[in-house]
């Protein structure tokens, strides 16, 4: 419990009448990757999304770093967390979007250093210097001075993981990273994240349809479906014997 | 009276009318921009000032506009005591500014709304301000969504400066009048008039192209 980077408790979300968190418990350890795998519109991307503060809650505790993400303790109540506070909690994450979401105005380069010379304050020189690392982790130090619209799916993909990066979060996010591109693009773009999850002690938290991939690269697989955790357990048990009916359903389903 | 004498009084007023688009586009283009952004604003006062303004403006004819700000103002401030008679100039320019920078604000709210929720959410993750995310994230890329009306309320503009030669500003329309009523010679005077007023219209556009190409040359990049 006490190494829990992040957790949610009895988290509720709903969209209208539509209630898509229902009372979901679930944590991550420091360090930790985690697989999230199940079922279009199980809430996958939801979770993520109000990791990353995209979103909302409607009911329970969500914690980043043992502090409520979406309250404030104040005089000893959990209210609503103002703007200070999501900004601070903010800074601890970092989120890779499926549709990439690069700025298209701005060179890669520019793409990389604009937050940490905007938000952190960093220097341009130092900003530079530090995409140009990062650019190399990625294999796109030629491509610095590119618009996004001259690269390939799987470049823009890799530019979107130096981009989240350049923040130095501690937990990074990828909502089916590679779900948007071409298959023969999806093998350079989980190079790179295997090769992150294996060099770095960041926290990840990866959705994905990738499921040898995800067997490769987690310590952890969760099964949602409907809002809930299913099943979980180690690649291992939950792809070779999974206990849930709709685990097996659904593991069966995408592997044929 | 040879019709080429008639081009020294004409390019005189057309000169009129060149400063008179260039400058009230771009008091337009402020305008546009600030009250754009300002119909967006979660800020209900500032919200409901730019709703009034462009509605009001849009509403209303540009003839009425500058008539008002031309004889209806002066007195006005007589009766509370303020000297608000404007020159022709300031009148005109106004006038045309305010009718267009309306028509404008319509086009930068919508081109900033067109700006794909996709990017906002890019912007929040990295942890961008809400204003830094307006300005250097989503009007970058709305300006090149505005160009193209953009250069067609200019040269709507270049046409309604017109109007203003009946507040007896010496433009284009008020010189060819002039000439008009000196000689009579209707047909060769409009016929003038028209080429030129078509001429700067062409210049306007190819000007306007240029901005254009200028503010998306990031789509361009490359290819
Ligand atoms: N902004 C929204 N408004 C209304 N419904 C939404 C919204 N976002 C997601 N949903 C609904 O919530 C459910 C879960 O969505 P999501 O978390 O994206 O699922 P997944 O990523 O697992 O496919 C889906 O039924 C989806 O239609
Ligand atoms: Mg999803």
């Amino acid at each position: 419990m006490t190494d829990a980077i992040i957790r949610f408790d009895k988290v509720v979300k709903r969209f209208g009448d539509l209630t898509v968190l229902d009372e979901l418990d679930f944590e991550v350890k420091k360090g930790e990757k985690v697989s999230i795998i199940g079922p279009s519109g199980s809430g996958k991307s939801t979770v993520l999304r109000i990791l990353m503060t995209l979103e909302g809650i409607d009911g329970g505790v969500v914690y980043v770093d043992g502090e409520p993400l979406w309250h404030e303790l104040r005089e000893g109540a959990l209210l609503p967390a103002g703007e200070g506070h999501l900004r601070r909690m903010r800074s601890k994450l970092g989120m890779v979007f499926q549709q990439f979401n690069l700025f298209p105005h701005m060179t890669v380069m520019r793409n990389i250093t604009e937050a940490p010379v905007k938000v952190l304050g960093l220097s341009r020189k130092d900003a530079h210097l530090r995409a140009e690392e990062l650019l190399d982790l990625v294999g796109l130090a030629d491509q610095a001075k590119k618009f996004p619209h001259q690269l390939s799916g799987g470049q823009q993909q890799r530019v979107g993981i130096a981009r989240a990066l350049a923040m130095r979060p501690s937990i990074l996010l990828f909502d089916e990273p590679t779900s948007a591109l071409d298959p023969e693009l999806v093998g350079e773009v989980l190079t790179v994240i295997g090769r992150l999850a294996e060099e770095h002690d960041l926290t990840m938290l990866l959705v994905t349809h990738e499921m040898r991939f995800a067997r490769e690269i987690s310590d952890r697989v969760c099964f949602f479906d409907r809002g809930q955790i299913r099943e979980e357990g180690t690649p291992e048990e939950l792809f070779t014997d999974p206990s849930e009916d709709r685990t097996r359903e659904f593991l069966k389903a995408i592997l044929d | 009276m040879h019709w080429s004498e008639y081009l020294l009084p004409l390019t005189e007023g057309a000169w009129v009318t060149v400063q008179l688009t260039v400058y009230s586009t771009i008091l337009g283009g402020v305008l546009a921009f600030v009250f754009g952004i300002g119909k967006l604003s979660s800020n209900l006062a500032i919200k409901s000032v730019s709703v009034g303004y462009i509605e009001v403006f849009r509403g209303t004819s540009l003839l009425v506009q500058l008539f008002w700000l031309y004889f209806a103002l002066p007195l006005a401030g007589m009766a509370i005591g303020i000297d608000l008679r404007l020159p022709p100039v300031v009148a005109g320019v106004l006038a045309l500014g305010l009718n267009i920078g309306a028509y404008g604000a319509e086009v930068v709210r919508g081109a900033i709304q067109s700006v794909h929720q996709n990017q906002r959410e890019a912007a929040r993750a990295l942890n961008f301000t809400p204003r830094q995310t307006l300005f250097n994230i989503v009007i970058p890329q709305a300006i090149p969504e505005m160009m193209p009306s953009f250069g067609n309320l200019a040269v709507q503009n270049l046409k309604d400066t017109a109007l203003v030669s009946l507040i007896s500003l010496g433009d284009l329309t008020f010189r060819a009048e002039q000439i008009r009523n000196f000689t009579q010679d209707s047909t060769t005077i409009y016929t003038l008039l028209l080429l030129m007023y078509f001429g700067m219209a062409v210049v306007l556009t190819i000007i306007m192209r240029i901005v254009e190409r200028f503010a998306g040359r990031w789509r361009m990049a490359g290819s």
